[in-house]
């Protein structure tokens, strides 16, 4: 019994996640180390890796500073009644529940050129459907619940104890904060970190409704290898899709180790 | 005084910010497709959610997020046994492999499937010979689902079981209980709410799923056309109206499995 449970197992896995991952790996070299690079090397997918690569950066840095400050206030705020934060506490997980195109589709139909404030702001000259703007929202939309269900329950486990006796004695909120809430959620707050590049680096759904897909403009690396699929550019599909694999198993290996430190601490 | 003045105001500000941030971000939108979708009245939505196209999108996808959430409880249930009981060599890797899934970008899974199952692949040509087809067809899509959803309901059992009393496990084999019976009526039960949240939450992220899907369904209307590709294909066409019908009919659908999730949780941690 336990022989063929074992066996199973090793051989769902093979089937399911490790043929997959090798499979990739032998469609990009299909045409040689040559094909590869020039598929990677190609103007369009250097500026669609160039757009993920910039939707990255400004969407983890944006929703780490607001995810840890919303689990803050969800934690420790005396200023919401019990109720009130039961409420936004549930809020948070709705984006797990939306899909991606959904999820985009929100955002066209808030901000796209049909609507109030879509028509105030080509007024004003910034376009937000179709263009960057769009795209961080939809990401930030998307990845919204990572960071504060990683913090949330780092703080509710170490109270507020510590917090309180920094503040008694003096030490100024900023301080407080650096000093005692910090060191305790760090590694909470670097496993969503991670999650959340994980996400951004492969959505998907709600960035190619938004973004409109236009090469070299707002193209990403998932969007251009679904263009490339559907062109039946197998070779130059694989070839970037092998390039987000390899960071998604980086991350993976981060994710592993944050998590090992976050058990530590 | 006036530090303190200024430190209030300061906090007023920032929490006025952080908050009003959370509202636009997330109940905006989501109030926005609702709003959207009965603009009109309600005839009019009921007219675009039950087009037939739409409405045979929707039962599809249900159809199939059922089947694929089925398959991941047998998988899943087996698996989060077999990593947290058994020890062999492989089973660290194993156990971090399981969250793989969830690192690939979806649509990198959907090629993954489709140079695995393709025409021109090893599966594919065995299957054709054999008269099936998997690719562009339902099996794919199943597939596809399958592959999104690996890691929850494994990762939902995995807490449970360590958590585990052994105590009680014994206490079955002493009293002389079979093994078979002791796993069905000592073990199993304290399993059982691991995989239900599990199995519900592989449902509604199935449901939603698009990059995987939309690159090896084939997406014929009536026949491999699942909600999320559906609902893409209106907003291409231009049809918002029909596309936040459909998505009122999945969010809402979504939201109570969502509740439903909470609720089990809940009552877990309470005990």
């Amino acid at each position: 019994m336990r022989r063929l449970l074992i066996g199973l197992t090793y051989l769902v896995f093979l089937v399911l996640l490790v043929a997959p991952l090798a499979k990739i790996f032998v469609g990009s070299w299909g045409d040689g180390w040559s094909g590869f690079t020039e598929s990677l090397t190609r103007e369009q997918s250097l500026h669609a890796l160039m757009m993920t690569g910039i939707l990255v950066v400004i969407v983890t840095v944006l929703n780490t500073v607001f995810g840890v400050m919303l689990a803050i206030y969800l934690v420790r705020a005396e200023w919401m009644s019990r109720r009130i934060k039961g409420l936004l506490n549930s809020i948070v997980d709705l984006p797990f529940a939306v899909s991606p195109v959904i999820g985009g589709l929100m955002i066209v139909l808030v901000l796209g050129p049909n609507s109030a404030i879509g028509a105030f702001f080509e007024d004003v000259g910034i376009k937000v459907v179709y263009a960057l703007p769009g795209m961080i929202l939809a990401t930030l939309f998307v990845t919204f619940p990572l960071m504060v269900r990683e913090v949330m329950p780092v703080l509710q486990e170490i109270g507020a104890q510590q917090e309180e006796a920094a503040s008694t004695l003096g030490a100024y909120s900023w301080y407080t904060f650096w000093k005692v809430t910090w060191p305790s959620i760090r590694w909470g707050v670097i496993y969503g970190v991670v999650l959340t590049v994980a996400r951004t680096l492969g959505e998907f759904g709600a960035v190619l409704v938004v973004s409109g897909n236009i090469m070299n403009k707002t193209q990403t690396a998932t969007t251009l290898v679904y263009q490339d699929v559907e062109n039946f550019n197998v070779t130059e599909a694989s070839s970037v899709a092998l390039v987000l694999a390899a960071f998604s198993v980086g991350l993976l290996l981060l994710m592993e180790w944050a998590k090992k430190r976050k058990e530590v601490h | 005084m006036n530090f303190i003045m200024r430190g209030r105001l300061w906090s007023f500000g920032f929490r006025s910010t952080i908050m009003l941030y959370f509202i636009l971000l997330i109940v905006l939108p989501i109030v926005g497709v609702y709003s959207q979708s009965f603009q009109q009245g309600w005839s009019t939505f009921w007219e675009s959610a039950t087009d037939q196209l739409a409405w045979e999108a929707v039962l599809l996808t249900i159809k199939l997020a059922v089947i694929s959430a089925v398959i991941n409880v047998l998988l899943g249930t087996m698996i989060g046994w077999v990593l947290i009981r058994y020890r062999f060599p492989g089973r660290r890797i194993l156990n971090s492999l399981v969250d793989l899934p969830f690192a690939l970008p979806t649509a990198v899974g959907g090629l993954m499937i489709l140079l695995l199952l393709g025409p021109n692949s090893f599966v594919g040509g065995l299957a054709e010979k054999l008269g099936f087809e998997i690719v562009f067809h339902e099996p794919a899509i199943i597939v596809a689902m399958v592959f999104v959803t690996f890691p929850f309901v494994i990762r939902g059992v995995q807490p449970l079981l360590e958590e585990m009393d052994k105590s009680e496990e014994e206490a079955s084999y002493t009293l002389g209980a079979s093994r078979a019976r002791t796993f069905l009526q000592v073990i199993f039960p304290s399993m059982l709410p691991g995989i239900i949240s599990g199995a519900m939450l592989a449902f509604s992220r199935a449901l939603a799923e698009f990059g995987a899907v939309v690159l090896v369904a084939g997406n014929i209307p009536g026949k491999t056309l699942i909600a999320s590709v559906y609902i893409f294909g209106e907003i291409e066409s231009d049809n918002t109206q029909g596309a936040a019908a459909v998505s009122v009919l999945l969010l809402t659908l979504s939201f109570l499995i969502l509740g439903a999730v909470n609720l089990v949780q809940a009552r877990r941690h309470r005990k």
